[in-house]
Formats: C-alpha cells, sequence, structure tokens
C-alpha cells in the first residue's frame, strides 16, 4: 500500500508525458493516492513503535543500500498532509494554457518525490526521492509562474541545489561516522547503533551542523530563507501549495527523523544557535512579514516565518514539542496550501495582489472571503485549529525544554519571544484579510464571480481537517508519540 | 572451448577496420552508409566476445607481451567502454554523414563518408590498447595511435574555418603535449632505468633513488595526460576544438579519449604514490580544473563550447576521485559520463542539422519534438547531478571517496562548482521549455537515433537507481 501511495502520482505522471489526458488522470490519481493514504491513516497500528508495511528490496549488498519504504506515525502524517495537499493543488490548477500536460506531470512528481521522502526508510531514497521535486519546480516557476518569475526560478533551484548537496555531505559523513562494521543505508539499523553510543561526539557535533546547514536550507531557516517569498510569491498557486505546505516540510522532518535520534549530542551542542536562528524566523521575518504590499509575498514571509515555531519544537526535544512540532508542520501544511490557493484564486480574478488595490472582494465572493478568513485564524493559531494544537504544546514543551533544565534558560526565552510572534502573526493576517476582504469595493472588482462547486470541495477537505484535528488533537498525538518514545531514548541518558 | 585473450579483441577490431577501408576502396557502387552499419555489427561482436575474456591480474614475473601489457579487470572493463562508446560514436557518425557533403563540394555525395566511418574503428583500438598498456613505451605507442587518427577527425570537415583552426590548433599543442610526455618518460628512464610501471614502483620505494629527478619526469608526464583529459592548466585547446570539430568527433574525443586518459593516469600515478607531493599537485589540478571548467562554462551561449567547458568541469570531479585514488568511483563516474554526455550530443546533433549550435537555438523544443527536449533533459540533469540519474550516483562516490579521506577543500569546491553546473545546465532545459520559438514544424528523427538515445535514457536512470552491475564489473 506504500508502494503505491508513492508511485500512484509518479507513474501518473508518466502517463501524462506520455500522453494521457492531463486533468482527468491527475485528478483519478490524486483521489486514489488521497483514498490510499486513509487507509493508512485507518490501517495503522497505533500501539507500535516499529515501522509497519515494510517492503524491502535490496539494491546493493556491499554499501547495504536498498529501497526500504514503511511508515510510523512520523511518516504517517507526513503522508496524508502530502496526499491532501496534492488532491487540493490539483483541484486548484484547473485549465492551463500552455503545455498542459507537463504542468500536470511536474506536480504530480513533487507529490510522488514527496511522499517517497517521507516513507523511505532507506537514507539514500529517503534523499533522492526529495530531489525528485528540484527540476519540476524550476519548470514549475519558469514557465506558468508570474512577475519576476526567471530570477525566481533560478534563485530557488540553485539554492535548493546547493543546499541538498549540503545535506548529500552531511549524509555520507553521517554514514561514515559509524564504524565500518555498523555501516548502512537502513535508518532503523543506524538508530540500533546510534542507540548505543558509538558515535564519537565530535563527529555528531561536525554531521549535526551539517545536517543543519542542509535541511535549514530547505526549510528557509533564518539567514538561508531569502529564496523562499520569492518563489512562492512567483510560482503558480498548485506549486506553491505543494512547496510550502509539504516540500519545506521534508527539512523538518528530516531533522526530526535523523538529526534528533541519531546526533543527540550534536543537537545539544548547537541548541543555542539553532534557537538564536529560530528567532531570527519569528522575530525578523515576523516583521519583515508585517511590512509587505502584496498578499502574495506576504504569505511566503509567513510562511517563513512559521517555520520558527516548529523549529523550537523540534530544538527543545521533548515528546510534548516535538509531537507539537509535528501537528504543526501538518496543520501550517493545510492552512498555508489553503491561504496559496485562494490568493492564486484571486490572482486569476484580478490580476493583482497589491493590497492597496484590492479591498471588499468579500462583498463578491463571500465564499472565498469565509474560507480565507479561516485559514487567517488557522495560520494565527486560534484555538479550535489544529494549529493551536501544534503551537501550545510546541510552547508547552520547550519551555519545559528537553535538554538542560538548570543551566541557560535559552528555551525559556526562546519560548516567551516566540509568543511574541503570535501577536505579530495576529496583525500581518487580520490586516491582509481586512485589505483584501473588507472595506469598500473597488468598481473594477463589481463583475467578479465566487468560487466554484469544484474548488469548495478541496476547500472544505483542508478546512476541515484543520478543525478536526483541531479539535481532537488526541487522535493526532496517539499516532505520533510512539515513535518518539523510542526516537527521544537516545537524550534520556 | 577454447577462450579468447584479451589481445584476440584488439587485433579483431584492427582487421574490421583494414576491411572497412578495402571495402571502401573497391566497392565504390555501394552505399556508404552500410560500411557503418557493417563496422557497427563487427564491434558489436568483439563486445560480446569480451565478456568471454577472464581478466588475470598483472603478475610480477611477466616477459616479452605480458610485460607491455596487461587484461586486468580495469583494463577489460575499459574495452567494453571503448567499443560502446565507438558504437555510439558511429551512430552519431550516420546522423552527421549530411553534413559532410557541404564540406566536399563538386564531389560525389558519398565522398569522405566512407574514412569517417573507418578512422573511429582505429581510434578504438588505440583506446583498448592504451588501457591495457603497464609500459611507458606501450603507452606512447598506443596514445600516438589514438592521437594521430584524431588528427583526421577533427579536421574532417576542412572547408569549414573554425573545423581548420580546430584541426590546426589540435596538431599543434597535441604534439607539443606529446614531446612534454617523451621528455618525461627519458627523465623517469634515466632515474629507474626501466620503462615498466611495475619495476619503476620497485625502484622508486627504494630510499637511495634521486626523488627529485623522477618527481621532474613524473611532472612532464602529468603535463601531457593532464592535456588528454583537459585539465587546467593544459585546456586551453578545449574550447575551440570541441566547438570546431565535427559533433560526433567532439562527442568521441570527450568521452573516448578522456576515459583512457584517466586510465592511464591512474597506472603511471600509482609508482608515485609513495612521494607524498604528487597527491598535493594533484590537488592543485583538482582545484583549479573544478573553479575554471565551471565558472568558464556560465556565460557560453553556444552549446558544444558549453559541452566542453563542461567536460573541463567533469575533469574536475573525475580529478578528485584520482586525488583520493579511489578507481571504481572513477570507473563508475566515466560510465555515466558516457552516457550523459553521448545523449546530449546525440540530440545537439539531429537539433543543430535543423536550427544551430547556439543554446538560442533549442528554443521551444519541447514544441518541435517532446522526444528530443525529453532526452535533452535527462542529459542536463544527469550532467547537473540530480538524484535517480547515473550522474547524481558518480557524484556521490566521489564525494564519499573525498571525505572518507578528509579531503575538505576538494569538497567545499566540488559542491560550490555543482551549484554553479545546475546554472548552466539548466540554461538549456529553460531554452527548450520557456522560451517561444518563431519554429514550429516538427523535427524528424529516424529510428535508429530513436533507438539509441532511447537506450541511453534508459540507461542514465537505470545506473542512476541500480549501480551496482557496474560496481561488479569494476571489482573483478
Amino acid at each position: 500500500m506504500v508502494l503505491f501511495v508513492i508511485f500512484c502520482p509518479i507513474i501518473a505522471a508518466m502517463l501524462i508525458m506520455a500522453g494521457a489526458t492531463a486533468r482527468k488522470t491527475a485528478l483519478v490519481a490524486s483521489v486514489s493516492t488521497f483514498a490510499a493514504a486513509l487507509f493508512l491513516l485507518f490501517s495503522f497500528d497505533q500501539g507500535q513503535s516499529d515501522f509497519q508495511h515494510v517492503t524491502s528490496l535490496t539494491i546493493s549488498p556491499e554499501w547495504h543500500l536498498s529501497f526500504t519504504t514503511g511508515i510510523d506515525g512520523l511518516s504517517l502524517v507526513m503522508i496524508l498532509l502530502a496526499a491532501t495537499v496534492t488532491l487540493a493543488a490539483v483541484c486548484f490548477t484547473g485549465t492551463v494554457e500552455k503545455y498542459e500536460n507537463a504542468f500536470y506531470a511536474c506536480l504530480l512528481f513533487i507529490s510522488g518525490g514527496a511522499i517517497g521522502a517521507f516513507s523511505s526508510i532507506d537514507l539514500f531514497f529517503f534523499y533522492a526521492f526529495h530531489e525528485l521535486a528540484l527540476i519540476p519546480t524550476f519548470l514549475l516557476i519558469g514557465i506558468w509562474g508570474s512577475g519576476n518569475r526567471v530570477a525566481a526560478a533560478w534563485k530557488i533551484t540553485i539554492y535548493l541545489a546547493i543546499g541538498s548537496f549540503i545535506l548529500l555531505l552531511g549524509l555520507i559523513l553521517l554514514y561514515q561516522s559509524f564504524p565500518a562494521s555498523a555501516r548502512s543505508f537502513d535508518i532503523r539499523a543506524l538508530k540500533a547503533t546510534a542507540e548505543l553510543d558509538q558515535i564519537g561526539a565530535d563527529a555528531q557535533r561536525h554531521v549535526y551542523l551539517l545536517l543543519l546547514i542542509g535541511f535549514g536550507i530547505l526549510i528557509s531557516l533564518f539567514p538561508f530563507h531569502t529564496w523562499a517569498p520569492e518563489a512562492y510569491a512567483s510560482a503558480p498557486a498548485p506549486a506553491a501549495m505543494l512547496h510550502a505546505g509539504v516540500l519545506k516540510k521534508f527539512g523538518l522532518y528530516g531533522l526530526l527523523r535523523l538529526a534528533i535520534p541519531l546526533l543527540p549530542e550534536g543537537a545539544r551542542y548547537w541548541a543555542t544557535l539553532l534557537v538564536v536562528l529560530l528567532l531570527g524566523n519569528i522575530i525578523y521575518v515576523g516583521l519583515v512579514t508585517i511590512a509587505q504590499k502584496r498578499l502574495d509575498w506576504m504569505l511566503g514571509y509567513s510562511s517563513v516565518m512559521h517555520m520558527g515555531y516548529i523549529l523550537l519544537g523540534i530544538a527543545s526535544a521533548t515528546i510534548l514539542s516535538t509531537t507539537g512540532a509535528i501537528a504543526l508542520m501538518f496543520a501550517h501544511g493545510l492552512s498555508i496550501a489553503l491561504l496559496f490557493g485562494l490568493a492564486g484564486e484571486l490572482r486569476k480574478r484580478t490580476g493583482t495582489l497589491v493590497f492597496d488595490e484590492l479591498g471588499g472582494l468579500a462583498k463578491v465572493m463571500p465564499f472565498a472571503g469565509l474560507a480565507f478568513g479561516l485559514g487567517v485564524f488557522a495560520a494565527i493559531g486560534l484555538p479550535g485549529f489544529a494549529n493551536f494544537a501544534g503551537e501550545i504544546m510546541i510552547f508547552f514543551g520547550a519551555f519545559k525544554n528537553g535538554w538542560e533544565m538548570n543551566r541557560f534558560h535559552s528555551f525559556q526565552i526562546a519560548t516567551v519571544l516566540a509568543l511574541w510572534g503570535v501577536v505579530i502573526s495576529t496583525v500581518y493576517m487580520l490586516r491582509a484579510y481586512r485589505r483584501t476582504f473588507m472595506g469598500a469595493l473597488s468598481e473594477r472588482w463589481k463583475e467578479i464571480v465566487d468560487l466554484r462547486l469544484s474548488l469548495r470541495i478541496p476547500i472544505a477537505i483542508l478546512v476541515g481537517a484543520l478543525l478536526c484535528y483541531g479539535f481532537f488533537p488526541q487522535s493526532f498525538v496517539r499516532i505520533v508519540t510512539p515513535a518518539f518514545r523510542t526516537y527521544l531514548a537516545t537524550n534520556k541518558r | 572451448m577454447t577462450m579468447i585473450t584479451a589481445p584476440d579483441l584488439e587485433i579483431a577490431v584492427l582487421v574490421l577496420g583494414i576491411a572497412i577501408l578495402l571495402i571502401e576502396a573497391f566497392a565504390t557502387k555501394i552505399d556508404k552508409r552500410v560500411l557503418a552499419f557493417v563496422a557497427m555489427a563487427g564491434l558489436a561482436v568483439v563486445l560480446i566476445a569480451s565478456f568471454f575474456v577472464a581478466p588475470s591480474p598483472i603478475s610480477q614475473q611477466a616477459t616479452g607481451f605480458w610485460s607491455f601489457y596487461t587484461a586486468d579487470g580495469l583494463s577489460i572493463f575499459f574495452k567494453k567502454f571503448s567499443l560502446l562508446t565507438t558504437i555510439f560514436v558511429l551512430i552519431l557518425m550516420i546522423d552527421y554523414a549530411p553534413v559532410l557533403r557541404s564540406s566536399f563540394p563538386g564531389a560525389t555525395p558519398q565522398a569522405g563518408v566512407g574514412e569517417f566511418f573507418a578512422l573511429p574503428i582505429f581510434t578504438c583500438v588505440g583506446l583498448m590498447y592504451l588501457v591495457s598498456a603497464i609500459d611507458f613505451v606501450f603507452i606512447f605507442v598506443s596514445l600516438e595511435l589514438v592521437t594521430i587518427s584524431f588528427y583526421v577527425l577533427v579536421s574532417f570537415t576542412r572547408r569549414n574555418p573554425l573545423t581548420l583552426e580546430a584541426g590546426a590548433k589540435y596538431l599543434v599543442l597535441s604534439a607539443l603535449s606529446t614531446a612534454f610526455l617523451v621528455y618525461g618518460i627519458a627523465w623517469i628512464f634515466g632515474v629507474t632505468g626501466q620503462t615498466n610501471l611495475q619495476r619503476i614502483a620497485e625502484v622508486i620505494a627504494n630510499p637511495a633513488t634521486d626523488h627529485g629527478a623522477a618527481m621532474l619526469g613524473m611532472v612532464l608526464v602529468l603535463v601531457a595526460l593532464g592535456f588528454k583529459i583537459a585539465a587546467v592548466p593544459f585546456q586551453i585547446w578545449v574550447p575551440d576544438v570541441y566547438q570546431g570539430a565535427p559533433t560526433p568527433v567532439t562527442a568521441y574525443l570527450s568521452v573516448g579519449s578522456k576515459a583512457a586518459g584517466f586510465v592511464v593516469l591512474l597506472r603511471v600515478l600509482e609508482p608515485f604514490l609513495a612521494l607524498r607531493q604528487t597527491q598535493r599537485l594533484i590537488v592543485v589540478v583538482t582545484l583549479l580544473t573544478l573553479i575554471y571548467g565551471n565558472l568558464a562554462a556560465l556565460p557560453q551561449a553556444n552549446l558544444k563550447r558549453l559541452l566542453a567547458y563542461s567536460s573541463i568541469a567533469h575533469a574536475g570531479y573525475l580529478l578528485i576521485g584520482v586525488a583520493c585514488f579511489d578507481v571504481s568511483a572513477i570507473g563508475f563516474y566515466l560510465v555515466a559520463y558516457l552516457l550523459m554526455t553521448l545523449l546530449s550530443f546525440a540530440v545537439l546533433i539531429i537539433v543543430a542539422q535543423q536550427t544551430g549550435e547556439q543554446i538560442d537555438d533549442f528554443d521551444g523544443l519541447a514544441k518541435r519534438s517532446p522526444f528530443l527536449a525529453f532526452a535533452m533533459v535527462i542529459g542536463m540533469v544527469s550532467l547537473a547531478g540530480v538524484p535517480f540519474t547515473a550522474g547524481f550516483l558518480g557524484k556521490f562516490f566521489i564525494f564519499y571517496a573525498a571525505l572518507a579521506q578528509h579531503q575538505t577543500m576538494l569538497v567545499v569546491i566540488g559542491v560550490l562548482t555543482v551549484g554553479c553546473g545546475f546554472y548552466y545546465y539548466l540554461k538549456v532545459i529553460r531554452a527548450m521549455y520557456w522560451q517561444s520559438s518563431a519554429k514550429v514544424e516538427k523535427i524528424p528523427v529516424n529510428g535508429l537515433s530513436r533507438l539509441a538515445i532511447s537506450t541511453l535514457i534508459i540507461a542514465t536512470i537505470w545506473l542512476g537507481v541500480y549501480p551496482q552491475p557496474i560496481l561488479d564489473a569494476l571489482k573483478r
């Protein structure tokens, strides 16, 4: 079943390139991926902390390299997110003016790559699947983008290419830092060895730093974030939904999957640095977001800012805060996809996203206004939405602080400052909502029509999922914590 | 069943080459393309035969012919490599043959085509001997066989002034590098009294040997080999020659000549590894090659010239492997390089006949021929190093070797230059998909080229996912 979820989008993409009807094939593929992901959710054994549904195919015995896939709570959540956002992105695409087939194929490649990365147990494929998205992203922004699309496409592609090669170095060094007899690309085997304390402290520090930079570039960790807002502002809406909603989570997922369980000493050593950088994300980028004059740029910056909270959860490494981080990853993915999708629809109708030219659109687009409002509330972290559940767990977990209770109180300070970040995000989100949907409606926009039914369904799914996990976060926590309990075992000496 | 021995392969190819020339001379009425098909079939038979050759390790007491020639696993592997390259180059040449006509005005339409198909076979023999050579004299002779047949091939379309310039530059600089080679061999022979690499190694291991003089000889040999593999600062000829030469010959130069150069480099360096300066020298050359090749490729607007600079850049990555002396990483990288370079050149030859060699001429190719555009995308992303292509695994093994040996500087520069690579390779993809072009008529692709290109695409992706067959072949 896991293999089906990975290869359904990829095979559909290939069929589309070979000439199948683009929209129909993409819809069928994304609906069946979504259904299969739901099936995985319901057949998932919550009590177990190991990987489930494992399939393996040996590639190279001498390198201990094999194509192994399987899911635990962590990857299940990410697969659900990817499948949901893919479905929404395909629905939001509609008709494409040129190279329609290529557009859908690119979307499905990104989605299949992300799902593949989330469900790979093998380090090599974990990395390689993520890279599958690189070229499609370049094409999506370059061919179908708007605004300064050429510069944006180059920037994101080269930035991410260098980032992922730094990450590759980190992964190779990680592999080499294990004693020769225990080297393997299998994450389970690596974890078993790491628990026996076999990686030297020095090696851990070096490898962790490389992983932090490599993943950090992919996450848009401050100060490596400059590619993100421009790319998201220029990208066509479905591409921005998938990239900001799903693909960017790969870096966070990687830190949770590799850096925390395998390199606890490295994580402890660099914790202060990470805290400083993530405060850069929350405070500095937050203030920059307030200054934005266009909706697409504002959403791009806000997605960078929210990475800070998730990183805070990961950095402090308590079960509560990492669970919160996963919850927020899920919630943020859905809410930012919703907002980018709606912004794309607005751009289609009005041709501009400059705040000064918009206003009062809720009068002609009541449904879009409602949906955007819900998305804004979710992004701020209003209770009732999954974002709130995630943020509250992160703040409590970080304040309690997993690493060292008595020493430097960097996590407590960070939590206090990060809470101010909530205020910042309230300011820019509500302002954006007011200037877009409230106020006087300009003459030019009188003729605009509201969203059609085929878009209301994906919006309903996104909002529904946000509310569902907002009110019942427990169902979420139950999936994730068994995995984390063993993950953080190495930290508790 | 009698086993085939390694030297039989070269003799078979040599006989094939002479036969083709004779048929060309006496059977004047036939369509000359038949010659290419005969040559390809013959090479394919030899390629199959090479799988039945059992490799034998280099022995210390070898005398006579076997003190010149080895049939170890590495050499057998690269014999197959040379044969395969030549077969693909011949396919490219069939596509290119119409262009030759313009270079022989007034003559019959088929003038010159026969030799064009026969010469690569002799080059192939040279390459096959070269990868087996373990004696400086034999290295010199087989290198000359390769180089002299390239002299003719590079300047084949001599009415084109660019080609003429390329031919002259290649001739002069190649001769100069040969002079360096001979001079270096003379120094080494003077110090050690030997030309066989094994025996040289024994003498150098002796502390009483004059290491300074041996080093000088080694550096001179390195200069000559640096010329073959296009390492900085011996790369000046590369862009002009690659751009001016007939395109299949460019492909052949950049794959065959380079691969053989690296095999010889590995063999020649082995005795000198005991000297610490050797590795330092290689590291410096590597850094220069990486930086120059990648930076100079950035502004190129002519695709052939771009591929020339990219070939310098790839020499840099291969040299990282040499600095770490990881034979299987180099071997794998060369195979990946073979696939992706031939793929790019195959597309270039077909498109260039319709439009031109500039990157602008690829504008809107995705509309005119989705197949060619897709093939070019695979070629370019593999050259850039995107996972699930052979090019990525090549870089992976190289960087793995470098990290295992703590060559931090090489790794840092390597990663930064990979970033440059993404820019100039993706420029081609951008032209094909983003830009629109005034021309809209379809570009035809004949059956054989379609088959060859599909094979290369599949092989590039296959090796990117499942590298084990090549690794196994290299281990033997």
